[in-house]
């Protein structure tokens, strides 16, 4: 579109300005001020410059919740992406079932966080819940109250359970607006169902590939309502992800310094990481 | 290469046609030969796509049968088929290199490399794609991308028949004429059946040796392009090719003589006419001249094209429309037309008197 | 039906088991619940859902939450329409370090924000109201709805605006009977996402409200503590959040993959 140049179109992008500035660069002045003073109550302040930063490289509690959220995402994104390309691949492309399969695998992703958590929580439950009675019948010691390792596995199906479809319904969009014709070509050139895939449908899908890894990425990182409830970030720190952790301790304490700053870093982390996917993604549509 | 027959062949997307307005394709029963080039032109809807689809097998008819030399294929697959087919939008494979491209379905039928490299660059150098063979696909321009989707037709030694369907949509129009000339280069050169889909009278008229016209789903005509342009046996036919199109005006016939707004004209086969029915009187715009005694007109308007000029007329209440070379006198006013019998011709219900349909 | 479509039903099935789990248990007695395991209640009972609709503190919560949650979608849908506008039509200082910026935000981590949240709000005199609530949550959502409106305004050529300032409309007179219309479908998936987002949010919409607001994400966690007598009633709460969001999807089920195929989710 051949856009005009014209700064009166400031006016009807003002509201939107003022209503996201008011929300994001107060708040974060306020944030970026507590990251660089210090206090001894009765609201006194004194500047003491980087040394919460400096502790926060230092701070062990933080850098192995900072551990187990890079493991958490890593897992998470490993799962959901090709499972989600996988389903959306053997989903029908046209036909009276396709609406009935998109709303159904819609359906995880309007359940509010919070009841997320509690689903998979009364599910989980050992004895008297469908996943956990069910595994523990099969004889594998299961308590994911317990045991480190059944939490992470519980937290993490939770995940797979919740998100999943973000990528399917991503990808099958993709898949869709593939023009026949390609599908046609292959089929008088000979190519067989894996070259279909690596030669047409794999390259054609690059652009929602990126969006879902970016989002997935992006929340995934994040993560805080659903962990919190299923299991309150334990046993004991076993599933304590850095939302986990900075809620704990913004809320929890009076270290409002190393929580400002806890809260910079973690910021500046998923900003770095958006942008760099941000800027790959803006290369390939140039091209 | 194969002689193609279309047998009575019936075609409808829905699954239980009963009308006659539910079929794409009404009845359509075509003969070709080996190694010629052949268009198929008419305009959009007419049913030409959806019976290239039905000869490339990308379609199953739901009456009649195609046979490639004699051999029912109406039931096989494309792949069985062994045609090749060039898209309206270049279709490639965007991650590989032009060479792999072109070789692509040669791989997918184990031919040995040896034969693929001799194939590739004989094609290659045909289309003159050698200087980007090793260039990923993707950075080709239109053109050279549609190149790529004939090479990957013609690399086949064993191909029945090459359809194009209306191949140059997205081409420039510069080099349109390029790549047209190109395709009637190569279909002289190499000899296989060739079959092109478009509803531009230029590309059809240009390329083929015999055309089928279509409207409807059904061949309202098939011939050589003189022969659509010299004896339409459609009005339709008359209309759609030739710019401007065939001047058509109701007359009536009475004692094998033709009569337009009671002055008499002559006319090619005013004798077969029996005089019943709806009849008009069909003649093409370059078969007309100004004379000075004939038929009466006003003249309305003169456009000028550059190496001739179209001249509007009005006689009584009909336009018809002449061709003046450059440098012929144009009166101005009223006027007389005088029209070349051997080219009018009478239709009656649109449909030219004294010809078999 | 071919193995392939076996993927898809396997799938759903998955989805469906946790939901089907927690409607069977919205209807079980706590006796039922913590005494055996049964895969359909054999002591049905309503009593759960009884409370939840008699006690104003429960059905006061859902209450609460759609409150803020349509005032959020409505809000930010209507300041996002002119905003997507401007980024379509018209280029102007700043306008690409604009459009990121805005972005940015829907990268922001909440846990950042609750802190200086509580106090930004509560310094306005505005803690615990829906108002809260819903300005907060439009930090995220409007880069969204600007973002998801802008991609479905380009696709309407400049030439529709000019035809009609030509044929003699003045711009409001455009924008709301020529152009709002024509991109209909943008407006529903820019709406069923902001929807989306903020009927789901738990984290700051349970820290910005303490009595008069309180959502029903906050009213449940209070019995999240998992103990038999709390269960049934959880379960009755968590499977009637489940039904405004499967009301929206079903309305929007034809537009999903066009919102998704936009790629700007």
């Amino acid at each position: 579109m051949n856009k005009t140049f014209n700064n009166k179109a400031w006016w009807m992008v003002l509201p939107v300005f003022l209503v996201v500035a008011f929300n994001a660069l107060v708040p974060l002045m306020t944030v970026v001020n507590y990251s660089v003073q210090e206090t001894f109550g009765n609201n006194e302040f004194f500047w003491s410059g980087t040394i919460w930063f400096q502790q926060l490289l230092d701070n062990d509690q933080i850098r192995a919740s900072l551990g187990r959220q890079i493991a958490f995402t890593a897992v998470v994104l490993a799962i959901q992406v090709p499972l989600g390309l996988a389903i959306a691949l053997c989903m029908p492309r046209k036909g009276p079932w396709v609406s009935v399969c998109l709303v159904l695998m819609a359906l995880p992703l309007l359940v509010p966080w919070n009841v997320v958590g509690s689903m998979w929580n009364i599910m989980a439950l050992p004895d008297i819940g469908l996943l956990g009675k069910t595994i523990n019948a099969l004889g594998i010691h299961y308590n994911y109250t317990r045991d480190p390792v059944a939490a992470w596995f519980t937290v993490i199906l939770m995940d797979v359970w919740h998100w999943t479809s973000l990528v399917v319904l991503l990808c099958y969009a993709g898949l869709v607006s593939i023009p026949d014709a390609y599908y046609q070509a292959a089929k008088i050139d000979g190519a067989r169902p894996w070259a279909v895939f690596r030669y047409i449908q794999l390259p054609k899908l690059k652009h929602v590939l990126t969006i879902a890894i970016l989002l997935r990425f992006m929340d995934s990182f994040m993560i805080y309502t659903e962990v919190i409830v299923l299991t309150g970030g334990g046993p004991g720190s076993a599933t304590k992800f850095l939302s986990i952790d900075l809620v704990q301790k913004a809320l929890g304490g009076f270290d409002l310094g190393p929580a400002a700053a806890f809260s910079i870093v973690y910021f500046l982390i998923i900003l770095l990481t958006s942008w760099l996917f941000y800027t790959l993604m803006m290369r390939n549509e140039a091209n | 290469m194969a002689k193609i027959t279309i047998d009575n062949l019936r075609h409808s997307y829905l699954p239980e046609p009963k009308r006659d307005e539910d079929f794409a394709l009404k009845r359509v029963h075509l003969d070709w030969a080996d190694g010629g080039a052949y268009a198929l032109l008419g305009p959009s809807g007419c049913g030409k796509t959806t019976l290239l689809n039905l000869i490339s097998g990308l379609l199953h008819p739901t009456e009649g049968r195609i046979l490639f030399d004699g051999r029912d294929v109406s039931n096989e697959t494309p792949e069985h088929r062994n045609i090749a087919q060039v898209f309206q939008f270049p279709v490639i494979y965007d991650t590989m290199t032009v060479y792999d491209n072109l070789a692509f379905p040669l791989r997918n039928r184990k031919v040995d490399e040896a034969e693929i490299r001799k194939r590739v660059t004989a094609i290659a150098e045909m289309l003159e794609l050698t200087a980007t063979l090793s260039k990923r696909a993707s950075g080709l321009t239109a053109d050279g991308k549609q190149k790529i989707s004939l090479g990957r037709g013609l690399v086949r030694s064993d191909v029945n028949v090459i359809m194009f369907d209306e191949p140059l949509t997205v081409i420039d129009p510069h080099l349109k004429w390029q790549l047209r000339s190109k395709l009637k280069e190569l279909q002289h050169r190499i000899r296989r059946t060739m079959i092109y889909v478009t509803h531009d009278q230029t590309e059809a008229l240009t390329f083929a040796d015999q055309v089928v016209v279509m409207n409807n789903g059904e061949v309202v005509q098939t011939g050589t392009p003189i022969e659509l342009f010299e004896k339409p046996k459609h009005i339709f036919v008359g209309h759609f090719i030739g710019s401007p199109g065939m001047n058509v005006m109701p007359c009536e016939v009475k004692g094998g003589k033709a009569f337009v707004n009671g002055h008499a004209v002559a006319a090619d086969n005013a004798a077969s006419s029996d005089g019943s029915s709806r009849l008009e009187l069909g003649v093409r715009p370059e078969f007309v001249t100004f004379a000075d005694k004939g038929l009466p007109v006003d003249v309305v308007k003169v456009s000028d094209i550059g190496r001739y000029r179209v001249v509007d007329t009005r006689l009584g209440g009909n336009s018809v429309k002449l061709i003046v070379p450059e440098g012929g006198a144009i009166p101005e006013g009223k006027a007389h037309l005088a029209f070349d019998k051997a080219h009018t011709q009478i239709y009656s219900d649109g449909w030219l008197v004294g010809e078999a349909r | 039906m071919s193995k392939r479509s076996l993927v898809p039903i396997v799938y759903i099935i998955f989805l469906m088991l946790p939901i089907y789990w927690l409607v069977n248990m919205s209807f079980k007695t706590t006796n039922e619940i913590i005494n055996r395991f049964s895969l359909y209640p054999h002591e049905f009972t309503l009593a759960s859902y009884r409370t939840i609709f008699t006690d104003p503190s429960w059905y006061g919560a859902y209450i609460n939450s759609i409150t803020y949650v349509a005032l959020n979608t409505v809000l930010s849908v209507a300041l996002a329409l002119p905003a997507a506008y401007a980024f379509s039509r018209y280029r102007f200082l700043g306008d690409k370090h604009l459009f990121f910026w805005l972005l940015s935000n829907r990268m922001a981590p909440p846990a950042v924000f609750v802190l200086p949240f509580i106090q930004l709000y509560s310094s306005v005199g505005l803690f615990d109201t829906h108002i809260a609530v819903a300005f907060a949550h439009m930090l995220f959502n409007i880069p969204l709805a600007v973002w998801i409106l802008e991609g479905f305004m380009s696709g309407v050529p400049k030439e529709l605006d000019e035809t009609a300032y030509v044929d003699g409309y003045s711009f409001p007179k455009f924008f709301v009977k020529i152009f709002i219309p024509t991109i209909s479908a943008g407006i529903g998936v820019a709406a069923f996402f902001c929807f989306m987002f903020s009927w789901v949010e738990m984290l700051l919409a349970k820290n910005l409200t303490s009595v008069a607001a309180k959502p029903i994400v906050a009213a449940m966690t209070k019995t999240s503590s998992a103990s038999g007598y709390e269960l049934g009633l959880l379960a009755a709460a968590g499977v009637l959040t489940l039904i405004p969001g499967a009301i929206v999807v079903y309305f929007v089920r034809n537009y999903i993959a066009k919102g998704f195929a936009l790629g700007r989710v």
